[in-house]
């Protein structure tokens, strides 16, 4: 039963990569239609399993449905990164925005701040995973803060570089780093992957997981930081898109009825992946370019999340 | 043989177990007995290493508890605590199979199914094995997650308060299995009990705790006696001989 859903989200993700591949073909640019359409679907995949592996290893870990990564606060560390750089070095920042050392450096600086939170609250011996992700929101919201202040006093066509990257988007993805990336996140997927029969059993709660001898603690700790990586990097290539994994995660849970993170792990980023490419058909045929994807995953999300929220309120 | 060594554990600043020392011996039913608030509990959460003592060791037959691979203990000692609530749509058997997991890792073998529908029908729950939990009753829920423990088969099994939610027929047929396992297979139980009287007919040992310390310890028949139990309960307790059996009545 499991592996029939399954076997339909693949189809599914399949058949929506083929559409994507060959809407409105030109033949004459075929060839160069084909190249930059396989880029973005490469790109999108690799956004949407990041995104959906780490947000369904996330919820596992604060044992809570109703968040995602970005409570970690990464993404406004991004936003801030991009905001400092436009203001000081001004219009020339085009040229490093799209520089490849640019990106490495981004990614450095997220997986810097989530390292710098774990040395504060981990290791002094108990686990503080709320305090962590408390500490995390609101270091968020500072950065966030400080991103607005920088954008209110810096020249208006300079906030336009800015505004481009507070949404994700595949139009522009840099071909150079896709398979850095892709190297970085399959092999953090498949690390993660390894764990997933600690993750069902972490599932049932602390108390019975440590009875079942699963090293709680650290495998928490271990999953921060990989998550954290995973987020950065999926960040850094397209940018921020931050209820895709609450959306999907939580699709992935209802849709399957399980708590075997076999399937979980597999089904959330196939429906990552169905997300992202609907998202950016409905983008590019639809909308033609005017809407940023992450808009629409936003509006959908969003509405999905009132949707949670009531639902687990009727519970109680 | 668990020997628990001057174990504290402070909750903030209010100390909720002080210089508790402690020795359970093997193949026996050792009852831990004593008002609310009085620690027994947490001492059973200590022991089991789900929580970390602030001083004090735990030795389990000779090693320290806290020293031990996590996963090597679940295969010697099991806990099941009061609460238990699980969010996720668990059916019974499912629930069970998780007490394989220590061996199994997550993949079954034919020997850990037959392990799992063992212990489902110990707690008399074949019929019910594809239920969902939250399609059970209190009691039911509360044999399925005994079941897990049983699955777990390990040599020393403690319970939190397991005749919570069971009726009397379940309670004495809880009881009476644990008993089982004590003489048939030799396992060491470690109780944490309310109901004195079953304290008094199905353990060997009792310990008593009170305000975070032991107050009393022995075998059964020198701690059920009316000035020891008064000592710990401040209440008037008369204790009756009736078939064989020491029945306290306190009402």
């Amino acid at each position: 039963m499991l592996k029939r859903k399954i076997i339909l989200l693949i189809l599914i993700a399949l058949g929506l990569a083929g559409l994507y591949l060959f809407i409105h073909m030109n033949l004459q640019a075929m060839e160069y239609l084909l190249r930059t359409r396989l880029e973005k679907i490469l790109a999108m995949f690799l956004c949407a399993v990041s995104i959906g592996v780490s947000t369904v290893v996330f919820q596992t870990i604060t044992q809570n449905r109703i968040l995602t990564p970005s409570i970690m606060g990464l993404d406004s560390v991004y936003m801030f990164i991009q905001t400092i750089v436009v203001f000081l070095f001004g219009s020339g920042t085009f040229v490093i925005l799209q520089s490849d050392a640019y990106f490495f450096v981004t990614i450095l600086l997220m997986v810097g701040f989530a390292f710098g939170l774990y040395q504060l609250l981990f290791r002094r011996g108990e686990n503080k995973l709320f305090l962590l992700l408390l500490v995390g929101l609101v270091l968020g919201t500072f950065f966030s803060s400080l991103s607005s202040f920088m954008q209110m006093i810096i020249d208006p066509n300079e906030f336009l570089l800015i505004q481009d990257s507070m949404f994700a988007s595949f139009t522009d993805v840099n071909t150079d780093l896709l398979l850095v990336s892709a190297v970085i996140i399959i092999a953090l997927c498949i690390y993660i992957f390894r764990y997933r029969h600690y993750f069902d059993v972490m599932s049932i709660g602390r108390d019975h997981a440590v009875n079942l001898g699963v090293p709680y603690e650290k495998i928490v700790k271990r999953m921060f930081l990989v998550i954290a990586v995973l987020v950065a990097v999926s960040t850094a290539l397209v940018g921020p898109i931050t209820f895709l994994g609450l959306l999907t995660a939580n699709l992935a849970r209802e849709f399957l009825q399980t708590f075997r993170h076999t399937y979980l792990l597999i089904a959330a980023s196939l429906l990552s992946v169905i997300a992202l490419l609907g998202g950016q058909l409905i983008v590019e045929r639809i909308f033609s370019f005017s809407t940023p994807i992450s808009v629409i995953i936003n509006f959908v999300g969003g509405i999905y999340f009132i949707y949670l929220l009531v639902k687990e309120s009727k519970k109680i | 043989m668990i020997v628990a060594e001057k174990l504290s554990k402070f909750f903030g600043s209010k100390k909720v177990i002080q210089d508790v020392s402690v020795e359970v011996k093997r193949g026996a039913i050792t009852s831990f007995i004593g008002p609310n608030g009085a620690g027994k509990s947490t001492l059973l959460s200590m022991v089991s290493r789900l929580l970390k003592q602030d001083d004090g060791i735990v030795y389990l037959d000779g090693k320290d508890v806290h020293k031990q691979k996590s996963k090597d203990l679940a295969k010697t000692i099991a806990i099941l605590r009061q609460s238990n609530v699980v969010q996720m749509r668990l059916t019974v058997r499912e629930l069970v199979s998780f007490g394989r997991f220590p061996y199994s890792s997550g993949r079954l073998t034919a020997e850990d199914e037959q392990k799992v529908s063992e212990a489902i029908a110990y707690v008399n729950l074949e019929e019910l094995e594809d239920k969902y939990l939250n399609e059970l009753s209190g009691g039911q829920k509360q044999r399925a997650f005994i079941a897990m423990v049983l699955a777990q088969d390990t040599e020393y099994i403690l319970l939190d308060e397991p005749l919570n939610n069971l009726d009397m027929k379940h309670a004495v047929q809880m009881m009476k299995l644990l008993r089982k396992l004590v003489e048939d297979f030799g396992k060491t139980i470690l109780l944490v009990i309310h109901d004195i009287n079953f304290a008094s007919v199905y353990s060997d040992r009792i310990v008593a705790m009170k305000d975070g310390q032991i107050v009393a310890e022995g075998p059964t028949e020198d701690i059920i006696q009316s000035d020891v139990l008064k000592s710990i309960y401040d209440l008037d307790i008369d204790v009756h001989n009736i078939s064989c059996n020491r029945i306290c009545v306190y009402f």
